[in-house]
């Protein structure tokens, strides 16, 4: 369809109790749906006349550890027929494992590694579920929040073992994060009564 | 008398001049014919979008530039769209028009690349000498406007950084009357070359479903069929005032998109020409001072432009919290960036998506059941770059 409301509306009739959220921002359809439900999802975007959602164009993960359920799964689509985007979302728990798309778009293959590889979500039924872009033997998830920005290990060549060999990051120098917020609006109580202004307009 | 045969595993890469950067690609041959083919990539993952994470967004701007490198500013406004989407500013017509022009001289400087690269896999030498000539005109180019060659941090989120020095404009257009004459040699060199076919024609063919499964974009998509062109589907900064055609392809091979290669060159050529003819005196960048610092005479004068100056290059400019998907028509592909936001002046999150990665990751697909030799020619016509590809 080529209208984003009549598109809001026709996901909304055909999947109802599998979406439990929908919104138009930016031109683009946003979509919160269950872990569960996903693959059904595609399936309809995909196939369905009034959609074509024949291309999948990334996953992603948005990583918020404060919350209990911490990681926000991403999925892209594009329909080049009706020439709209659609963005769907779930969140899950840091252990938890999630359907794969590898069975209705080839292309979720490495994409799903890569979300594998940087953050840890695993993925059910995918054929190859290897790290990408890490090095061989990696460990850890290079973009959870709570991996530090300059990694635990470095690599060096050593001239007594001639071979190279990993060790413990040692930085001459700590990498500093600075807080530039003004103090005239950046103190505490301050912004407080700012957010609190905020809630009563 | 039985005897026991077994496939030959062979690596292609890390260290190979036709691998196109680090790739390391475990091939199992039967014979000489590719069985299977297992690309191993991230040799050079450098995790821009772990850095970008914690980098102010003017910082975040030059990251952008290494990752496809022969093409950067393409990937540098991919960003700035997204930051501008969500600020909600626009953008100077002047601003937009130039950086329209360094896009297309961006996508001819891959184009140019790319071509005569895959030439050069399949035998040919000469088209690689002609075509870096010209591709050093162009980097002077992006030096004059930017002060780089290469990583040119030009884009700003608003606009551009500077305005383009005098005698820029009639430079370029000088250029793009000398420049069409090169393209036609190159095609002499290779469109009609027996050889060139011969190693192109029927190698590496992607159906129009298969386009669409594997995520393909950019030439990748239009080489088998399908008119898909984000400058004209969902258009961004002027190309909608623009009058540009798109090549499209027709048996998905890679001769065809060689040959989309070259007709996009001239393409871009056309829409240089048309954006110098069209462009005017006037601001280069937002207005706006809490977005873009100001000029630097006005410091010295301004107590107000100080203190934006200075406020702009600690904290940098505060982005509300919104989440948005922008992509733009890079020379390779659809290049897109999935921002997230959270009102502080450092993305919260920064997914870079990379045409490359998707068009590495059906490599498989694409060779099973060729010759060795057809390696270099499918890859070649893949216009994979690392620097993208790992990110």
């Amino acid at each position: 369809m080529r209208n984003l409301e009549d598109l809001e509306k026709k996901i909304n009739s055909e999947l109802t109790t599998k979406i439990n959220n929908t919104e138009i921002k930016h031109n683009q359809i946003y979509i919160e749906t269950d872990k569960e439900d996903i693959i059904d999802v595609a399936i309809f975007l995909k196939t369905n006349q009034d959609t074509k959602f024949r291309q999948l164009i990334d996953i992603t993960v948005v990583d918020y550890p404060e919350q209990n359920q911490r990681f926000e799964v991403v999925y892209l689509f594009l329909s080049h027929e009706f020439n709209q985007r659609l963005i769907i979302k779930y969140s899950i728990a840091e252990n938890e494992v999630v359907p794969s798309l590898t069975n209705i778009f080839p292309s979720a293959n490495w994409m799903e590694r890569e979300v594998f590889d940087m953050y840890g979500v695993s993925f059910k039924d995918h054929p190859d579920l290897r790290r990408i872009l890490t090095d061989y033997g990696f460990e850890g998830h290079p973009l959870r929040k709570d991996f530090p920005l300059t990694g635990h290990l470095e690599v060096r060549y050593s001239e007594d073992q001639k071979k190279v060999i990993s060790e413990p990051v040692k930085l001459e120098q700590n990498y500093r994060n600075f807080d530039y917020e003004s103090p005239w609006e950046g103190t505490k109580y301050i912004k407080e009564e700012i957010q609190n202004n905020d809630k009563k307009n | 008398m039985t005897k026991k045969i077994k496939n030959l595993n062979l690596n292609f890469g890390p260290q190979h001049p036709a691998a196109h950067g680090v790739l390391r690609l475990i091939l199992e041959l039967d014979g000489e014919v590719v069985e299977k083919a297992d690309p191993h990539i991230g040799l050079l993952h450098r995790g821009t979008e772990k850095l970008i994470e914690n980098k102010t967004y003017m910082q975040a701007v030059p990251y952008f530039d290494r990752l496809d490198y022969v093409a950067p500013m393409n990937q540098e406004h991919a960003f700035a769209l997204a930051v501008e989407k969500i600020l909600k500013i626009d953008v100077p017509i002047r601003a937009q028009y130039i950086r329209v022009i360094f896009c297309e001289i961006g996508r001819i400087l891959s184009h140019i690349l790319n071509v005569t690269t895959q030439a050069l896999d399949v035998g040919a030498l000469t088209p690689s000498l002609w075509g870096f000539e010209e591709r050093e005109t162009l980097m002077t180019f992006y030096e004059r406007a930017s002060g780089s060659r290469l990583h040119a941090n030009y884009f700003r989120a608003g606009g551009v950084h500077q305005d383009l020095p005098k005698g820029l404009e009639e430079d370029i257009a000088k250029f793009c009357e000398t420049f069409p004459k090169i393209i036609n040699d190159l095609e002499s060199l290779l469109t009609d070359n027996r050889i060139f076919k011969q190693r192109n024609v029927d190698i590496g063919v992607v159906t129009k479903e298969d386009a669409l499964d594997y995520s393909f974009s950019g030439v990748m998509i239009r080489g088998s069929g399908v008119p898909w062109d984000l400058r004209k589907s969902q258009p961004y900064d002027c190309y909608e005032s623009l009058d540009f055609k798109i090549p499209v392809g027709k048996n998905g091979d890679c001769y065809d998109r060689y040959l989309c290669r070259i007709e996009e060159m001239k393409e871009s050529v056309s829409i240089i020409k048309q954006c110098l003819a069209k462009m005017e005196k006037g601001p280069i960048k937002s207005l706006d001072g809490k977005i873009s610092p100001p000029p630097k005479a006005e410091i010295k004068q301004s107590m107000e432009a100080l203190i934006h100056h200075f406020k702009l290059f600690t904290e940098g400019y505060r982005v509300p919290k919104d989440k948005i998907y922008t992509a733009v028509e890079a020379p390779k592909g659809e290049f897109g960036v999935y921002l997230v936001s959270d009102g502080s002046s450092k993305p919260y999150k920064c997914k870079i998506r990379a045409p490359g990665f998707s068009h590495l990751q059906s490599m498989d697909y694409l060779i099973k059941g060729h010759m060795l030799a057809d390696v270099p020619a499918v890859l070649g016509s893949l216009d994979i770059v690392f620097g993208e590809v790992d990110r």
